[in-house]
């Protein structure tokens, strides 16, 4: 199989990669440019542990080929902080401990990021919604939800 | 495995053609990547379809809409005028899968996986959508109840992909509605659906209609019977049971832990009925 040279921007930095043209978004992430943060549950779409954003849109990245991030604009749970300084997000999950073994955290955050920049006052039913394709085996998502919601209190009145 | 990324239809076109071994169009990728990753297919040439300019828009043509083929269920539902003209359509693609699976899923990519349980594609067939497809000799169109023919199968040939598919203008007092059965209430897969596209007169007889069936049979089913059931009436007792019936009996479907066919063939019928009552009154009528 003949290698492809993609040149792309991950949280806003310019990336390049070499990847095998069957190779999906989420093995080269993890596996060549060392962002570990999204994580394989499934491998075909129905966990959301890999959620990142293409172009701005939620997106799971194991449906995606790395080869597709030629001159994209990928977004992972590794953009999310400033620095040491957490996004409101990560503060409210620690805050309502909505997190356990923390597998499916990542993809949860980068996934509730996209939902309160298109929503910033969604209804409980709205969030869970849109995170139905987020499994977590651990929390029983109250929790998760709970934290969505402080957080996007917090961000409004921010 | 090869990857192309052409930037006009006809390039796309003659790479597919030129390819010897097997070709895979990437639209979303939703279901091509779940099969590359299970090995069910091994595609020679990978041809995605995103970069094509036209492909991703969704342009006003003759009081209808053409979306394009690489339009993502996201894209289709944040666009309001198809969201006003076509509900039904629109509600179809939108229970394909998660927020994610919605980021990058197109109806072309539904309708030509061929799936006897495609979500858009009911919808699409009540609506009488038109598929324009390119090939080695140019384009043509066709309807898309001509577009599957069982599980996997569908009527393009080797070198043929869609570029766009048409959703048409409608009179006035019309509405369409699309409704499936899952054992719970997402990501899950079509075990009994139906979509109801109508027109009504001022005194709310319906004038107009077209009844498709999901997951009921090998294809999507369009099920005149049950069309010619309701037209002339306003949706009274013996219509609706009339249209269940016509419904039920277009049933021809599999037997499985999720369903029986006593189940599916019944649930078909309610579906059908429910459908049916939500595009009446999204039409403007008063049952
Ligand atoms: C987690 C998950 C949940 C899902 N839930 C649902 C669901 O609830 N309901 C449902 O109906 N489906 C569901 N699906 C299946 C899938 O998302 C849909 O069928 C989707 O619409 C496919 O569109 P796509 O653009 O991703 O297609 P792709 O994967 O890009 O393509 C699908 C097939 O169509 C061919 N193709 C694509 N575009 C064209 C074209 N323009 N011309 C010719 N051939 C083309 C491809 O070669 C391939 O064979 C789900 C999938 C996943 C992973
Ligand atoms: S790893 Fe991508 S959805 Fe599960
Ligand atoms: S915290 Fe373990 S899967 Fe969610």
């Amino acid at each position: 199989m003949k290698s492809i040279h993609v040149s792309t921007t991950v949280n806003g930095d310019a990336v390049e990669f070499i990847c095998a043209p069957d190779e999906s978004l989420l093995d080269v992430l993890r596996n060549r440019l060392g962002l570990t943060g999204a994580k394989e549950g499934c491998g075909t779409g129905d966990c959301g542990a890999c959620s990142v954003t293409l172009n701005g849109r939620l997106v799971c990245s194991c449906l995606v080929l790395g080869a597709e991030a030629e001159g994209a604009d990928v977004g992972t749970i590794e953009g999310l902080a400033n620095g040491d300084a957490l996004h409101q997000l990560q503060q409210s999950f620690i805050d309502h401990a909505a997190l356990q073994c923390g597998i499916c955290t990542p993809g949860i955050l980068v996934a509730a990021k996209a939902l309160l920049e298109k929503n910033p006052d969604p209804t409980d039913t709205e969030v869970r919604y849109w995170l139905a394709g987020n499994l977590c085996r651990c929390t029983g998502y109250d929790k998760i939800i709970h934290a969505v919601q402080d957080a996007a209190q917090k961000m409004r009145s921010a | 495995m090869r990857f192309a990324q052409p930037r006009t239809t006809e390039e796309a076109a003659g790479l597919i053609a030129q390819e010897a071994g097997l070709t895979r169009i990437l639209s979303g990728g939703t279901d091509v990547m779940v099969q590359l990753k299970s090995g069910l297919v091994e595609p020679d040439l990978i041809v995605d379809i995103k970069h094509i300019p036209g492909l991703r828009a969704i342009t006003p043509e003759d009081g209808g809409f053409r979306i394009g083929a690489a339009v993502s269920g996201a894209e289709l539902g944040e666009h309001e005028g198809v969201r006003a003209l076509w509900p039904g359509v629109v509600e179809g693609v939108e229970l394909i899968g998660s927020t994610q699976v919605q980021g990058r899923a197109t109806m072309a990519g539904n309708l030509c996986n061929g799936s006897p349980a495609a979500d858009a594609v009911p919808g699409l067939v009540a609506a009488n959508a038109i598929a324009r497809i390119m090939g080695p000799d140019g384009e043509r169109d066709c309807p898309v109840a001509e577009i599957p023919v069982g599980p996997g199968k569908t009527t393009l040939a080797k070198a043929e992909f869609l570029t766009s598919i048409f959703l048409p203008a409608r009179p006035d007092r019309s509405g369409d509605a699309y409704l499936r059965f899952i054992p719970r209430t997402e990501m899950d897969i079509a075990v009994a659906a139906a979509a109801v596209s109508l027109t009504l007169d001022a005194a709310g007889t319906v004038t107009a209609a077209r009844v498709a069936l999901g997951a009921v049979a090998p294809t999507i089913r369009l099920v005149p019977a049950a069309a010619d059931a309701i037209l002339g009436a306003k949706l009274d007792d013996a219509a609706i049971a009339a249209l269940m019936e016509a419904c039920s009996a277009a049933c021809n479907p599999i037997d499985d832990k999720r369903g029986t066919i006593e189940f599916r063939t019944q649930v078909a019928g309610v579906l059908a009925k429910r459908a049916a009552l939500i595009a009446y009154s999204r039409a403007g009528g008063t049952v």
